[in-house]
């Protein structure tokens, strides 16, 4: 739906090869897994565990603001981790292979209002297989944004600025609300349906938990501290969300990425979803640092490729996925996060407005752009 | 309040401390071993044997119960990562005082785990613990004459009753491909010097496999004692057999290996078992799509193998892995990916 389509220049054979060198790399990786993998995410497991502990123990006195501050730097960090490079990936399957019921997709809860099952679905399934499918991908925008030209404008769109900010700030709310299709299912006979009321049900006894460790048992166990640590735990989740939605935001919205058309995935051969995936999901550069806290979604083109694959692997992988990039004359979208998150804020600010110029419609149907 | 109502409610409360995880989830940082703790084991020393067995030594858990001589344990170890399941016969006695037990383990071609835990399992691992278990056991009653007919590794649960419980007339004929294969050979050679036992020793390697009928000359009496035969399923056929001729067949206890090889083929007969329907599939068609034709309600997702939404118990059999080739046996606990997954060879897929 783009004005030029960036694969226009390749035959289907070509793409059908650049499939096969994917699935290439993709074995390897698999024939290499091994110990060192398992070690990796146990080792990550564990560190995770023990500095949520720690930052705890250490809010139990954050009425000393250096305390507080220390607290809640860790606890941060800690929440991060087990959304990012732990509960993302885990739920992924990208560990199921070791068989450890401890560390399994069909086992793992994480420190999420959305509970886990319900994520998989619509993440797992419909955001990783429909990827950038305008109509069937509702990450594109969680449903409530415009995130292409070729989208209707409506006056509802001014606030999306303020709608994109509100939801980063309570990001983990609007991700459990979009897992449970809340838009589609407010209204009153949908929302009578047993197996909405379930799942409706599922949701609120998570963030019941999840309130009640955050802002009443933890700080009650603190006593004297009770406020610091409630504003403590707020702080940790409000920078969780943040970082996480600034994270996911760059995976698929900065300038470059292509969005597609629904009729394009009729019947998508293997390569041609591949190349969707490529073509509709974009990096962030940056440290070794910045790639584990953001549980290697900084890798957000080579985990499209192969959601499967352990996260700590994507590293070396992209190496060999930009090659095929240069090889087949493709863009990698790719930059640093500050430049990155600038540039999807700037393209929610600009589709907040009616597009400038009309659409221009070239002759053959410009809806067929993207139909690889 | 009692306290074990107290106890549930304190944990309940440590619960919510620490949602969405358990409390275990950090106790086991800590203490691994704990009561309460699932089953474990530490491996605290490896001590070869022969040149392809080793003895390992395993610090139970504070959950392990104890175990009867004869019975095996069912050990989880993790090997390049992945966690692989076997039974092996428990050859320490009952008695041992610091509470430690020990597997004796041969290292067979191919056998991941044996290979892994003979010659690289280091001290300081945990392994995952199954309760002990196995009927191959010694009775209450103690039995005037015993004879033990082992075979290769088939000594090991022997040797576990051999160290737990003396008998005043024990007799023991075991076969090994060369000396030097013996397994526990010294400690064997030790009993028969303290006119413990009496031992006769078959090398296949020269003498040829033990056949069952040079019973009569070897162990003259053998009709009269009560035998626990141990070996591969040739030499236990032979001696039920043997047995049944002679109408003892109440007085031999025996105990087979790993039942069967799957034999990973091509398609095969498919059954899924909490449906309980049973329908032919070929090689290349994804059990997920053999699953819907039969009209089973199969969990699906993408269909390609990256949503992991069609995950499902493997029960029986081995399944191919449609995009990389790779068998995939069914163990306890094995899930497979149902939508890139085809049947190599008769499966059971719980669904
Ligand atoms: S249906 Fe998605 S992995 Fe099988």
């Amino acid at each position: 739906m783009t004005a030029i389509d960036p694969t226009a220049h390749l035959t289907s054979e070509q793409i059908e090869e650049l499939g096969r060198e994917l699935d290439a790399i993709r074995d390897e990786v698999i024939a290499d897994r091994g110990e060192k993998d398992a070690a990796y995410i146990r080792r990550v497991v564990s560190a995770q565990r023990r500095l949520e502990l720690v930052s705890r123990g250490v809010l139990l006195f954050s009425m000393f603001p250096p305390a507080w501050l220390l607290g809640t730097a860790g606890l941060s960090v800690a929440k991060i981790m087990d959304n990012m490079e732990i509960g993302h990936n885990v739920l992924h399957g990208q560990w199921d292979w070791m068989r450890d019921p401890k560390i399994h997709s069909t086992t793992w809860e994480w420190d999420h209002v959305s509970p886990s099952e319900q994520w998989k679905h619509s993440h797992n399934e419909l955001h990783h297989t429909y990827t950038n499918v305008i109509g069937k991908d509702n990450d594109l925008g969680y449903g409530i944004m415009r995130v292409d030209e070729d989208q209707k404008w409506h006056p509802f769109h001014l606030g999306q600025p303020l709608w994109n900010l509100i939801n980063a700030c309570f990001f983990e709310y609007g991700i459990a609300a979009y897992d449970l299709e809340l838009g589609k299912n407010l209204h009153k006979r949908r929302r009578r349906t047993p197996e909405f009321r379930a799942r409706a049900r599922a949701v609120g006894r998570k963030i019941r938990k999840q309130v009640l460790k955050d802002y009443v048992i933890h700080p009650l166990l603190s006593g004297p501290s009770f406020l610091p640590t409630l504003a403590a735990t707020f702080t940790a989740n409000l920078v969780r969300n943040i970082w996480s939605h600034s994270v996911i935001m760059c995976g698929h919205f900065p300038e470059g990425v292509q969005v597609f058309e629904r009729r394009s995935i009729n019947g998508e051969t293997r390569g041609q979803w591949y190349l969707r995936q490529m073509m509709g999901s974009a990096n962030i550069s940056g440290s070794r640092a910045m790639h584990f806290m953001t549980g290697n979604l900084s890798h957000q083109i080579e985990h499209h490729l192969f959601p499967d694959l352990p996260s700590n692997r994507y590293a070396e992988v992209a190496v060999k996925v930009r090659a095929l990039f240069e090889k087949y004359e493709l863009e990698y979208v790719t930059g640093p996060l500050p430049t990155q998150v600038f540039s999807a804020w700037r393209k929610v600010v600009r589709l907040s407005l009616p597009n400038k110029k009309p659409r221009v419609e070239t002759p053959g149907g410009q809806q067929e752009l993207v139909a690889l | 309040m009692t306290s074990a109502a107290l106890r549930s409610r304190a944990w309940k409360l440590l619960e919510m401390v620490t949602t969405p995880l358990l409390p275990s989830d950090y106790l086991d940082l800590v203490s691994p071993l704990r009561a309460g703790a699932d089953l474990r084991g530490r491996i605290e020393a490896v001590h070869p044997e022969t040149g392809d067995a080793a003895t390992v030594v395993i610090r139970p858990g504070r959950a392990w119960r104890g175990h009867t001589a004869g019975q095996y344990v069912r050990v989880g170890v993790d090997v390049d990562g992945v966690r692989l399941w076997r039974a092996y016969s428990i050859t320490s006695p009952t008695h041992r005082q610091d509470g430690r037990i020990t597997i004796t383990v041969k290292a067979i071609p191919d056998g991941k785990v044996s290979n892994h835990l003979v010659r690289r399992a280091k001290p300081g691992t945990l392994v995952q613990l199954d309760h002990p278990a196995g009927d191959f056991v010694l009775p209450r009653d103690k039995p005037a004459k015993v004879l033990y007919l082992t075979a290769g590794s088939g000594i090991t649960p022997v040797m576990g009753m051999l160290r737990d419980i003396e008998f005043d007339d024990v007799v023991m004929v075991h076969s090994a491909p060369r000396p030097q294969d013996v397994i526990f050979r010294d400690e064997l050679h030790d009993l028969v010097a303290d006119e413990k036992m009496r031992l006769t020793e078959v090398h296949t390697d020269t003498d040829g496999m033990l056949d069952i009928a040079r019973l009569d000359e070897l162990v003259p009496d053998w009709a009269e004692r009560e035998t626990w035969a141990c070996g591969p399923a040739g030499l236990l056929d032979a001696a039920e057999g043997h047995w049944t001729g002679h109408a003892i067949r109440e007085r031999l206890h025996t105990e087979r290996f790993r039942p069967g090889i799957v034999v990973a083929g091509d398609g095969g007969e498919v059954t899924f078992s909490a449906t309980g329907k049973t329908v032919d599939a070929n090689g290349a068609t994804p059990l997920l799509d053999i699953g819907e034709e039969a009209g089973v309600l199969m969990p699906s997702g993408c269909r390609m193998g990256i949503c992991f939404g069609c995950v499902t118990p493997l029960k029986a059999g081995a399944v191919r892995d449609l995009r990389t080739g790779e068998i995939t046996e069914a163990e306890p606990g094995v899930l497979i990916q149902t939508c890139v997954s085809a049947a190599a060879g008769p499966c059971d897929i719980e669904r």
